[in-house]
């Protein structure tokens, strides 16, 4: 992480605080629990339900876009995850830890495509993953048998609906996830050598980075994020939906990714970032609702404050404002 | 081109000047790049500006070209107080810049390269007027390339070439280069100071970094001297001496006498390298996809090998190919006496071997990232994934102080250091690695006086401590400094060797020129 990512990391969690305290002030009873069915509810544990999901895919993109890429396959891979966990847990009959792990590795395995496209046919990424999004909805269509396939397995639906110690299960994948990713870019050398990628393939490749299996490993890993979180989609509306699961998760990975500090242009990312971004993104839909703004309209307000929030951050903009200021 | 345009002197008569830089300040967060910063430049006059990596002459340059503004500080045009705001605003003003790291446009033909952003987006210049155009630019420099190239194809000595021309292409009354010279061999660096002269001559006001003193002595009528963002001192005509420069430039760190002392009694000082053993590196008549054609070389350990020739020889891209850069497509390398097919620059890495790129922008630096990220990379892409060891990336984060590379700190951007100092962080991620062979492709491009003598004297230490250098040098002198054989390449072919008493500027320059058709 270069000094300038921290920065934007302080904006992105001063962005996300700003927003709170304005729903602190405008609409009582956003931070209200309440207990329905032995359940906690509220608008704040939808918030870390919902933006924890977003978190976790956020993570695998920051890696992602480090390398100078992105992932658009992210909403259909989770769909297939969905698919798959469904359909082998209630159609065949598996226990629901071997439906998640084979849910799992189908991701890894979309991510294994996405890669081979991009690092062996030299495909740019957003064509490579694109052809994957495309492709990947229509195997998750193939998995289901065309329709939505209920789960009914207590440990599976448990993970998006349960809550321990207070915070909803997916809130508890996404510290997992954080706290794998950051042993595994931070511990190893993965890191520094996606972002090495990313900064100058070519001065990369001459210092010795094994670009390939970099780009291998990154969009495997982005896969394996976005399969747990349709993981946690398909347990929160108990079944698998090859059509309507992961939709518009990738721009949201990538939004939370962006505010969260990780140029698109490659280089250096931040995962803390990436969370924060992701928390901000769901805080922000979860006002303008909670401010009765219908949800056809809503993008564009909330496409306004993302606007805002990345334009603060941009160094250019911030120096020529500064430079404004002075006489 | 013709570009002189009319300089009032106002009211200075005494001291008429084109462009005046006075008190200029310029922080960059904490870094104090500028300090006081005073400049006086005059018409038909070549100006050196001078100073250390890290001195802020890039940064005064980018002032004055409305890159950045100047925290404090004036500027003057002819009498007139500006303030350029944007590249395009300094050149309508009638300032035109070369900057040190080149900025042009890979994608783009060298034609669209000179012309772009002066042709309105509603009357686009019709593209054979615009090569007409660049190739007579391009011939005054006395380069002949085709411009509808793509420039990401040429060589680095022609983008810099591109970019001069670029800069010639407009009507300007105050001529910027930074380092124009960087890149280029002593045939282009002459004639680039002939077109200088003729400018010159029209009455342009001419400012020139280098840090070449023979190119300041060669064509300098004056020179500024900065020393850590401040102005040390103006010298004019007979002062205008390497001694003197040298002393103003370093703060008399070291003396005039060490300094590039021309090219001295030949090959370095040291044992001999044993002449028998076996070679670390042989190359049997390689060639590339298109250069080189056919070279072969033996390097032994101990032993560095300069290799000499005119733009367009093959020189780095025989050095890429030995470092599995680029595709052989015939020939044979031997490492160690066993011949490699599969190669890349991974396995070349793995091999003991390091490189250190001619295209510091593209294939150097890793942009964004930290000087620590861009120090450690091939060290620990030697390593795997597994993380270095807390005392190994110590170790190597030294390097850069013994190298003495001015920086904020190891978290600082690489972008955020001067170009010498990049340069130098460059050399010391391979040093870090303790090459076997180390492939140097100008090693002290853009580094300093007193740098280069650091970097020559590393390099005779490395060649003592055994390991076997290739170096490409344009500066004659330099090379024969660094080397203790010469191998000169010409259209891509080895042809012909100089060592022990024949290595001498004049045997070398002469075995450059006798295959010259
Ligand atoms: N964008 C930047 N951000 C932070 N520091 C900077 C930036 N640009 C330059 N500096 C710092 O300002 C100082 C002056 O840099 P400058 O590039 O002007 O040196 P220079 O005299 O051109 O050196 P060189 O001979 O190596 O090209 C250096 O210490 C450098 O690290
Ligand atoms: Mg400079």
């Amino acid at each position: 992480m270069t000094a300038e990512n921290g920065q934007t990391l302080r904006w992105a969690l001063a962005a996300w605080g700003l927003l709170l305290l304005f729903n602190a002030i405008a609409s009582p009873g956003f931070f209200m629990l309440g207990a329905r069915d032995g359940r906690l509810n509220g608008v704040f544990i939808d918030i870390l339900n919902h933006g924890s999901r977003i978190g976790i895919v956020a993570l695998g993109m920051t890696l992602v876009i480090a390398t100078g890429g992105v992932d658009l396959a992210v909403g259909s891979t989770a769909a297939i995850s969905g698919a798959v966990i469904a359909v082998l847990s209630s159609h065949s009959g598996w226990p629901w830890w071997s439906a998640l792990g084979a849910g799992l590795l189908a991701g890894a395995a979309c991510g294994a495509v996405s890669a081979g496209l991009v690092a062996l046919a030299g495909l740019q990424p957003i064509v490579a993953t694109l052809v994957v999004m495309v492709a990947g909805r229509g195997v998750a269509q193939i998995i289901s048998g065309g329709g939505g396939v209920p789960v009914t397995d207590p440990a599976l639906v448990a993970l998006g609906n349960g809550v321990w110690l207070g915070l909803p299960g997916a809130a508890w994948l996404l510290g997992l996830t954080a706290g794998a990713f950051a042993l595994a870019s931070r511990r190893t050398a993965l890191g520094l050598f996606a972002g090495a990628v990313g900064a100058s393939p070519g001065a990369a490749r001459l210092a010795g980075v094994p670009g390939r299996t970099v780009l291998v490993m990154v969009y495997g890993l982005c896969g394996l994020s976005a399969a747990l979180a349709g993981a946690v989609e398909m347990s929160y509306i108990r079944a698998g939906d090859p059509s309507t699961a992961g939709l518009g998760l990738e721009l949201d990975a990538i939004l939370a990714a962006v505010i969260g500090g990780t140029s698109l242009r490659g280089g250096g990312f931040s995962l803390l970032g990436a969370i924060a971004g992701a928390m901000f993104l769901q805080t922000l839909s979860a006002t303008l609702s909670a401010q009765n703004v219908s949800s056809d309209v809503a993008p564009a307000p909330k496409a306004l404050v993302v606007l805002a929030v990345c334009a603060i951050q941009s160094p250019r903009l911030r120096a020529r404002l500064r430079q404004r200021g002075r006489p | 081109m013709e570009a002189v345009g009319h300089i009032t002197s106002a009211g200075r008569a005494s001291e008429p000047a084109a462009l005046r830089v006075r008190g200029a300040r310029k922080h960059f967060g904490p870094v104090r790049a500028l300090a006081g910063a005073d400049l006086a430049l005059r018409p038909g006059e070549v100006h050196a500006l001078m100073g250390g990596n890290g001195a802020g002459k890039s940064t005064l340059i980018k002032a004055l070209s409305g890159v950045h503004p100047l925290d404090a500080g004036e500027i003057e045009l002819g009498g007139r107080a500006i303030r350029p705001r944007s590249a395009h605003d300094a050149e309508r003003l009638g300032i035109s810049t070369v900057h040190q790291e080149v900025m042009l446009i890979p994608g783009f033909t060298l034609a669209e390269n000179i012309a772009f952003g002066r042709e309105g987006p509603w009357r686009p210049g019709r593209s054979r007027e615009r090569e007409a155009r660049a190739r007579s630019a391009l011939a005054r420099l006395g380069i002949d390339v085709d411009p509808r190239r793509e420039l990401g194809a040429c060589s680095v000595a022609v983008r810099q070439l591109v970019a001069v021309a670029r800069a010639l292409d407009v009507r300007a009354c105050v001529l910027i280069l930074d380092e124009p010279t960087s890149s280029l061999d002593r045939d282009e660096t002459a004639r680039l100071l002939d077109v200088l002269r003729r400018l010159r001559a029209q009455g342009l006001a001419i400012m020139l970094v280098t840090h070449v003193l023979e190119q300041v002595e060669a064509i300098a009528d004056r020179a500024t001297v900065l020393r850590d963002g401040a102005t040390v001192g103006e010298v004019v005509g007979a002062d205008l001496t390497r001694a003197a420069l040298v002393e103003m430039m370093t703060g008399g760190r070291i003396t005039p006498a060490d300094a590039l002392s021309g090219p001295g009694p030949g090959a370095p000082r040291g044992a001999p390298p044993a002449r028998a053993g076996p070679a670390l590196l042989e190359t049997r008549s390689i060639a590339g996809a298109r250069l080189p054609r056919e070279v072969s070389l033996r390097v032994r350990p101990g032993e560095s090998v300069g290799l000499a020739g005119l733009l367009g020889s093959g020189r780095s891209e025989t050095v890429r190919l030995i470092f599995g850069a680029e595709r052989m497509r015939a020939g044979a390398l031997l490492v160690d006496g066993v011949a490699r097919r599969r190669w890349s620059p991974r396995r070349a890495g793995r091999a003991g071997f390091a490189l250190a790129p001619e295209d510091r922008r593209t294939e150097g630096i890793l942009p964004g990232l930290s000087v620590r990220d861009n120090l450690l990379i091939a060290l620990q892409a030697r390593r795997g994934f597994r993380l270095l060891r807390r005392s190994a990336a110590r170790e190597a984060l030294a390097l850069t102080g013994e190298l003495g590379v001015r920086m904020a700190g190891p978290g600082a951007p690489i972008d955020s250091l001067s170009g010498g100092n990049q340069q130098k962080v460059l050399l010391a991620r391979w040093l870090a690695t303790r090459p076997r062979a180390f492939l140097l492709d100008e090693p002290t491009r853009g580094i300093d006086v007193a740098g280069r003598e650091d970097v020559l004297g590393l390099m005779a230490r490395m060649r003592r401590a055994g390991m076997a250098l290739v170096v490409i040098a344009g500066e004659i002198p330099e090379l024969l400094r660094s080397c203790t054989r010469a191998v000169v390449l010409r259209d891509g072919r080895s042809v012909g060797e100089a060592e022990g008493t024949d290595l001498t500027e004049g045997a070398v320059l002469a075995a450059i020129a006798r295959h010259d058709r």
